[in-house]
């Protein structure tokens, strides 16, 4: 039962780390390019972290997966703004 | 071929390409982005040769520091090029700079190549040191850097402390003892403020804890040191930190606290256990921990300042 739901929670986390790649290839200016990678970053690691804690040994390996994905948020949507930022003061 | 060996395949041609990309590019800040991808692999590469303390270290220095650092380079260099445009390498220094590029890749692979197959090991006698006078860690790496290779382990902190005064006497006369410019414009965006005082504090316990836990698992003072000197330089972007004073004695003292305290714990164990760098048998992890507690000191200090560069005349 825990696999099952370790392997689903995972096949969608590739998904989207799939179409987050494919966006950042295919999209056509930096601002649609940066939406594709948060999409990736923020769901695509949750879902693999998601898929990750029952397979984790103990508790505090779990809460240190959560942290990671965390980690990574506050990281990815930070810099997500400041590249936007960067992008908007180029275009003036 | 199964599913493990096909990553590691496609990892080791993903390091090659990426490394021939940053040689290739000829923006300086695409090759600056190119390395620090490369320095990303690097950290995986290490993870997949069974070796994460290695790993660790490659991603918090190759792919964190030295991108701050060769950014900041590059905006240097592009100012100054802006500001005189030196003549363009003739000819004959191209063809002569590529052949001695050439003849040292050319060494390098031929020394790679003919290898001993069964190379000559210290690894025995480094297991056998770990065990005696480290005894108590259970990080075996840990115990060879402090113990079987402490002589080279505290003089690359002293090469540290080199490059910072190198970094610093490149400055004007006049600005000697000031502090180095600030790493970012004078008003910093509220997401990079946001950033720094929530990453800063976690990240400064995250720190903590890869050098503590360094003395049983993966970890340690480099990798701890450079971690919190990466937190340091997102709070001076932010601008919430400013770089100190070069004449600060209290930045002088961190700096070279950690050598220091290496080189008279590793006198006194001339004194009290026969010979330089020998730790009492008993008493070897309480003081191998005191040692690197002081390395992660001088290390969190000597990036941020290496970073920061030398120090700025123009008071304004």
């Amino acid at each position: 039962m825990s696999d099952l739901f370790s392997l689903v929670a995972i096949c969608a986390g590739v998904f989207f780390f799939f179409a987050g790649t494919v966006g950042l290839l295919r999209f056509p200016d930096s601002l649609t390019r940066l939406h594709a990678l948060s999409k990736a970053d923020n769901l695509g690691l949750g879902l693999v972290v998601l898929g990750l804690i029952p397979r984790a040994d103990t508790p505090l390996a779990a809460l240190k997966l959560v942290v990671v994905w965390a980690l990574a948020l506050v990281s990815g949507a930070s810099t997500a703004q400041l590249i936007g930022r960067a992008l908007r003061r180029g275009r003036k | 071929m199964s599913v493990l060996a096909a990553l590691d395949l496609g990892l080791a041609l993903l390091v090659v390409g990426v490394a021939a990309w940053t040689v290739s590019a000829r923006n300086l800040f695409a090759a600056v982005v190119g390395y620090v991808a490369y320095g990303l692999l690097l950290a995986l590469v290490w993870v997949r040769l069974y070796a994460p303390d290695v790993a660790l270290t490659e991603a918090a220095v190759g792919g964190g520091v030295t991108g701050v650092l060769l950014v900041t380079a590059g905006k240097r260099l592009d100012a100054l090029a802006s500001a005189e445009i030196g003549a363009p390498p003739g000819r004959g220094l191209k063809i002569f700079a590529g052949a001695l590029a050439a003849l040292v890749a050319g060494a390098l692979a031929w020394v790679v190549l003919t290898l001993p197959s069964t190379p000559p090991s210290l690894a025995p006698a480094a297991a056998e040191a770990a065990s005696g006078p480290g005894a108590g860690l259970g990080n075996p790496i840990t115990a060879v850097l402090i113990s079987y290779r402490s002589f080279d382990t505290m003089l690359e902190k002293v090469v540290l402390i080199l490059a910072v005064l190198g970094v610093w006497s490149v400055g004007a006369d006049a600005a000697w003892g000031r502090a180095p410019a600030p790493l970012r414009k004078p008003e910093p965006d509220g997401a990079m403020i946001l950033l720094a005082q929530v990453l800063a504090p976690v990240g400064l316990l995250i720190g903590l804890h890869i050098f503590w836990v360094g003395a049983d698992a993966p970890g340690g003072a480099f990798q701890g040191g450079a971690l919190l000197a990466a937190m340091g330089m997102v709070a001076m972007m932010a601008r919430l930190m400013a770089p100190p004073r070069i004449d600060s004695r209290k930045l002088r003292l961190a700096l070279v606290a950690g050598p220091a305290v290496f080189l008279v714990v590793g006198v006194a164990g001339l004194m009290l256990a026969g010979h330089l760098f020998a730790y009492p048998q008993n008493f070897a992890k309480p003081l191998i921990l005191f040692i690197e507690a002081f390395m992660v000191v001088s290390i969190a200090v000597a990036l941020p300042m290496l970073v920061s560069g030398p120090p700025d005349g123009g008071a304004k």
